[in-house]
């Protein structure tokens, strides 16, 4: 089975600045995969590169077997038109640690957008469908409030929600807790373990070690953009073999 | 330990206190209502101004029908054309393309940097500088060919010199609103699968209209004003023109003919102010944590049938 994300030596530099330095790493269908690190490590650049907010410099990222950002002819590679480049993030959904929730528009509205202006949904299905994502992330009630009268995890979650109605293949997590009140992020939390128990394929950055430990299969930390040490969240959260690894998480921990 | 007192206190009474006197305040509205009223005393009075003739021309048939529709004409047709340019020059200041950017850049340093009386002065001369414009082939066969000079057209070139002024102007407005808007929103747009125009269009240029409405309100008003400068093509049936050109030299009232004028766009600038209000209004929801009216019903609602089932 071709595996969702496969990344092989992928780098990534701005200018001279080498932000990632050839990261190889898999995550199969139904995995979910946490990225754990200091900040500055190229966490969150990775999981920008995976939907081509960033394009890659050198390596490989397939995202369920398509190459990510080229298109392969054979002898050389060629940039991708931003039209294809747009059509490939449709199946992955993507979750900001400032949730960028559109302020001019209702709860409802932010997540009813992007499948009518971007699919071509009919609006009665696509506010169907956004009702029940509203329901499923326990936000209902709040179908007509705007982005700057809920709290933050009642933002994240409608972002959540907005994510999920492009019925992605992947979904992607960027700190999405890190921006919160300590007591609005069980919420959140709440919400992501309820996706991966059905079975969503996810690349979750953040330092939420419960929630790695609980919910991932793979666990990986990364520093000065390069994958140190890898496995079982809870092996290496438990051992890590890495003086690095021990370091950061003697702090985090 | 100290016990928390829970229990609910007998409420402190309202403090009536003795309200601060304004002294000054006083002093200053009784001087000023004074001074009011000595000008306008000498404005009525003065037989300079000919209130009678200001009276006659006022609702004058000429002034309504021909200066005012002229200025609006000329107001709206060059603000939309200024509006439409100067988004496409914003666009192409903030793109990555190099040559987009300077081209918009030397747009702006040459129609900001010379007097808007200047340029409208060099647009009426247009069909003298190019009588003829032809298109076709360069050194080759022509297959269109157009006698400028035959045409008497200083409407449309009044509107043309004013729309290219103002345009640099509104690219400005425009870049300021585009950069207004956080980064994350389009960010956001682009991971949905949206196009960058399509993410301009609906998430980016909807937030930036909340900055932008402002201060082409101000525009719009201000260019109302600026038609008076459109004597200068020359055309002449602007309601400046026709109330302090053609009446005032006919009557040898120029005083009488300059207020009716004055009145005219004053009129027309209060009513832009109110449909501005609205705008404003209408751009600014989603932008402060203030409920609607709507909303607060519904709160209120929903609170009385929790009380009233405990």
């Amino acid at each position: 089975m071709t595996p969702m994300v496969k990344a092989e030596q992928v780098c990534k530099s701005f200018g001279a600045l080498h932000v990632l330095k050839g990261i190889t790493l898999e995550v199969g269908k139904g995995e979910v995969l946490v990225m754990v690190g200091p900040s500055g490590s190229g966490k969150s650049t990775f999981l920008r590169c995976i939907n081509h907010l960033e394009q890659v410099n050198a390596g490989r990222l397939h995202v369920d077997g398509d190459l990510i950002g080229y298109r392969d002819k054979g002898t050389k590679l060629h940039e991708m038109s931003p039209r294809d480049a747009a059509k490939q993030r449709r199946d992955i959904g993507m979750v900001f640690q400032h949730f960028n929730l559109f302020p001019h528009r209702t709860a409802l509205e932010n997540i009813i957008e992007a499948p009518i202006h971007v699919k071509g949904v009919k609006k009665a299905e696509a506010v169907a469908r956004g009702k029940d994502l509203l329901k499923q992330v326990g936000m209902s009630e709040k179908a007509d409030a705007y982005p700057a009268q809920l709290s933050g995890g009642q933002q994240q979650r409608v972002a959540i929600a907005r994510a999920l109605a492009m019925n992605p293949k992947l979904m992607l997590f960027d700190e999405p807790t890190s921006a919160l009140d300590p007591e609005l992020v069980g919420e959140v939390l709440g919400v992501m373990k309820k996706l991966a128990a059905e079975g969503m394929t996810m690349v979750v950055v953040t330092h939420e070690m419960g929630f790695a430990r609980e919910v991932a299969n793979q666990l990986v930390f990364m520093d000065a953009g390069v994958v140190v040490e890898s496995g079982p969240p809870r092996e290496v959260l438990a051992n890590p073999k890495h003086e690095r690894t021990k370091a950061f998480l003697s702090k985090v921990l | 330990m100290t016990d928390v007192d829970t229990s609910p206190s007998t409420t402190p009474a309202a403090i009536d206190a003795v309200p601060l006197r304004h002294p000054w305040r006083w002093v200053a509205a009784v001087v000023i209502v004074i001074l009011l009223a000595l000008f306008l005393y000498g404005g009525a009075t003065n037989e300079a101004y000919r209130w009678n003739v200001f009276r006659e021309y006022v609702f004058n048939e000429r002034v309504l029908k021909v200066g005012i529709v002229n200025t609006l004409q000329l107001t709206i047709y060059s603000i939309v054309l200024a509006i439409l340019l100067g988004v496409l020059l914003a666009v192409m200041r903030l793109s990555p393309n190099p040559v987009f950017k300077s081209v918009s850049w030397v747009y702006l340093w040459i129609f900001r940097g010379t007097p808007v009386y200047v340029q409208l002065v060099f647009w009426g001369l247009i069909p003298i500088i190019y009588s003829n414009i032809q298109l076709g082939v360069p050194f080759g066969p022509s297959f269109f060919q157009l006698n400028i000079q035959a045409l008497s057209i200083p409407f449309l070139l009044a509107i043309i010199g004013l729309a290219l002024n103002e345009s640099a102007y509104m690219a400005e407005i425009i870049r300021a609103g585009i950069s207004s808007v956080p980064e994350g929103q389009l960010e956001a747009s682009t991971a949905l699968g949206m196009s960058w125009g399509m993410a301009m269009r609906r998430t980016v240029l909807p937030q930036a209209m909340r900055v932008i409405i402002p201060p082409t309100g101000n525009e719009v008003i201000s260019m109302l004003k600026t038609t008076s400068l459109v004597t200068g093509v020359p055309f002449a049936l602007d309601l400046y023109g026709i109330t302090s050109r053609e009446i005032a030299a006919r009557e040898f009232a120029p005083v009488p003919l300059l207020m009716v004028a004055a009145f005219w766009y004053l009129v027309v600038t209060s009513i832009l102010m109110v449909g501005q209000y609205y705008l404003e209004r209408y751009f600014s929801r989603g932008a402060s944590r203030k409920l609607t009216t709507k909303q607060l019903e519904a709160l209120a609602k929903a609170q009385m049938v929790g009380e009233a089932h405990p």
